[in-house]
């Protein structure tokens, strides 16, 4: 897998072509992103916040899954490089998605759109789309099923340098829903590749997947063991859903296990952070006390979203600018 | 640093210019009743200079560091340059005096985009140009107000300034230019 998507991100150059999973990208890659975010941070404090870079143009939100959150920070981020935003809103509905997508991608692509961003109930979509867009059409991956999550998890890595400066010697704890989420499986990826000392997970047995440990985690299903002592502790958000499908007691019961208190926190490293990819369910994952104390980074997560977002849009687009003269040469 | 590239000017002989720059810089300002200037060094090469001619100077208000990079006119030819700082102007430059500086000035291009950055910040009042080299082949109605040198160069040849310390100008011939991290000056 990691030399399949290495092959489908990068160039001969190794730059970045599409941006669909931290699998592959290594790194060097890693942290180039996360240096370009940062010279973007202070564009949203001036009296003009845009940059020219990508005027002209065009990105095409492709949400095949509603992401309030998600689609208004890429939407903001293009907007802030000058490019021209299209936002589709299409329901994965029933009749043959391969082609339909194919068909929905053809027509943009007659419409000369210079980028995808895309979000899609199933796995691999934003690969399958990356495979078949255009040459000099990017793709970047705002979420596919249970799988990845690349820009989420780019968003925390930067929250988490901003606040600890290095990633070397960092105990990182992700707690709750692993099993269906994309977030974590990216994060993980991240982490590891970056080079965190140790990164856990605290988890349920039902929301663990069965290979836990083969990406490279300890697993904790103890949430006072889990978070002692750590750096940094990211809380999953549950979804609902996942009670009725009996893999959950009840929300008071999860709570009571696995829900972030203050009592809890006081057991990690007295610097710690504590963030959570929104939204958050009060009471369920954290107390409120928890999401907006001192220690909770979550709204800084939403703004450097923005940042990041700019980083992986101007990238593949200014290599895509490239592979298109290769053409015209 | 390509191989091809010889010393043009020692550490010794670029201070003695920014000492110069320095005594022009000051005298245009009083010409123009200027006091309170903000100014502004575009990165890499204009950073060095302008932390040296801030401190020689003793202007009151803190440097601000410009990148350009995300204005730059050549990101559809060349991608994202691979190493952006943050710009960092640290005072309001609205209604500001600002002193712009810049290592080499050659065709204009970066200082086009410095310029078209520093009024996404706001309106300065004026902008002063200051650049350590003006050399030939402009190729923008771009002129500096004061500048260290003018050195006599080949279209072919270019000039570059090292540093920070100890800074020095070296001259070399164009090869194929890098496509990852080209000069533009």
């Amino acid at each position: 897998m990691s030399r399949s998507n290495a092959e489908l991100q990068l160039d001969e150059a190794g730059r970045l072509l599409h941006f669909l999973t931290i699998d592959g990208l290594g790194r060097e890659m890693l942290t180039e992103i996360l240096d370009t975010a940062e010279g973007f941070t202070g564009v949203s404090e001036r009296t003009i916040k845009k940059v020219p870079l990508c005027r002209g143009k065009v990105v095409a939100n492709l949400f095949f899954e509603t992401s309030t959150r998600t689609r208004t920070t890429f939407e903001l981020a293009a907007k802030r490089l000058s490019a021209d935003v299209l936002n589709l809103n299409i329901s994965a509905s029933a009749t043959s998605k391969g082609e339909t997508l194919l068909d929905t991608l053809r027509n943009l692509e007659a419409m000369h759109v210079d980028m995808f961003v895309v979000r899609h109930a199933s796995t691999g979509a934003a690969h399958f789309i990356a495979q078949h867009a255009d040459r000099g059409v990017g793709v970047i991956n705002a979420g596919d099923g249970r799988h990845a999550h690349p820009t989420q998890a780019m968003l925390d890595m930067f929250t988490i340098r901003r606040h600890k400066r290095e990633f070397v010697g960092l105990r990182v704890a992700i707690v709750g829903d692993i099993l269906h989420s994309r977030v974590a499986r990216s994060q993980i990826l991240a982490l590891n590749s970056l080079g965190v000392s140790e990164v856990r997970v605290v988890a349920p047995r039902t929301l663990l997947p069965a290979d836990a440990r083969s990406l490279g985690v300890h697993v904790y299903h103890d949430m006072d063991e889990g978070i002692r002592d750590v750096d940094v502790i990211i809380m999953l958000r549950l979804q609902k859903e996942r009670m009725k499908g009996a893999l959950l007691p009840s929300e008071h019961e999860y709570f009571s296990l696995f829900g972030l208190t203050e009592r809890r926190l006081a057991l990690a490293d007295s610097e710690a952070i504590v963030m959570h990819p929104g939204p958050i369910n009060r009471g369920v994952e954290m107390d409120s006390q928890v999401a907006d104390g001192s220690k909770s980074v979550i709204l800084q997560q939403v703004s450097y979203g923005i940042a990041i977002r700019m980083a992986v849009i101007s990238m593949v687009i200014g290599t895509q600018n490239l592979r298109m003269q290769d053409v015209a040469v | 640093m390509n191989s091809n590239t010889k010393n043009f000017m020692d550490t010794e002989a670029v201070e003695s210019l920014i000492d110069v720059m320095a005594g022009k810089i000051w005298t245009l300002l009083n010409e123009r009743g200027i006091s309170d200037p903000l100014m502004v060094g575009i990165r890499t090469g204009g950073v060095w200079l302008a932390e040296l001619l801030h401190q020689e100077l003793g202007l009151k208000e803190p440097l601000g560091t410009l990148d350009i990079s995300f204005y730059r006119d050549d990101f559809t030819r060349i991608g994202m340059n691979p190493e952006v700082h943050p710009s960092d102007l640290p005072i309001p430059v609205d209604d500001r005096h600002i002193v712009l500086v810049d290592d080499v000035l050659h065709t204009g291009r970066t200082i086009r985009a410095a310029l078209n950055e520093i009024f996404d910040y706001g309106r300065p009042s004026s902008i002063i140009l200051a650049t350590l080299v003006d050399r030939p082949g402009r190729e923008l109605p771009i002129q500096p107000d004061v500048v260290g040198l003018h050195p006599v160069l080949e279209p072919d040849q270019h000039i570059t300034l090292i540093g920070p310390d100890p800074l020095g100008l070296v001259i070399g011939t164009n090869t194929n230019r890098s496509s990852r991290n080209p000069e533009q000056e």
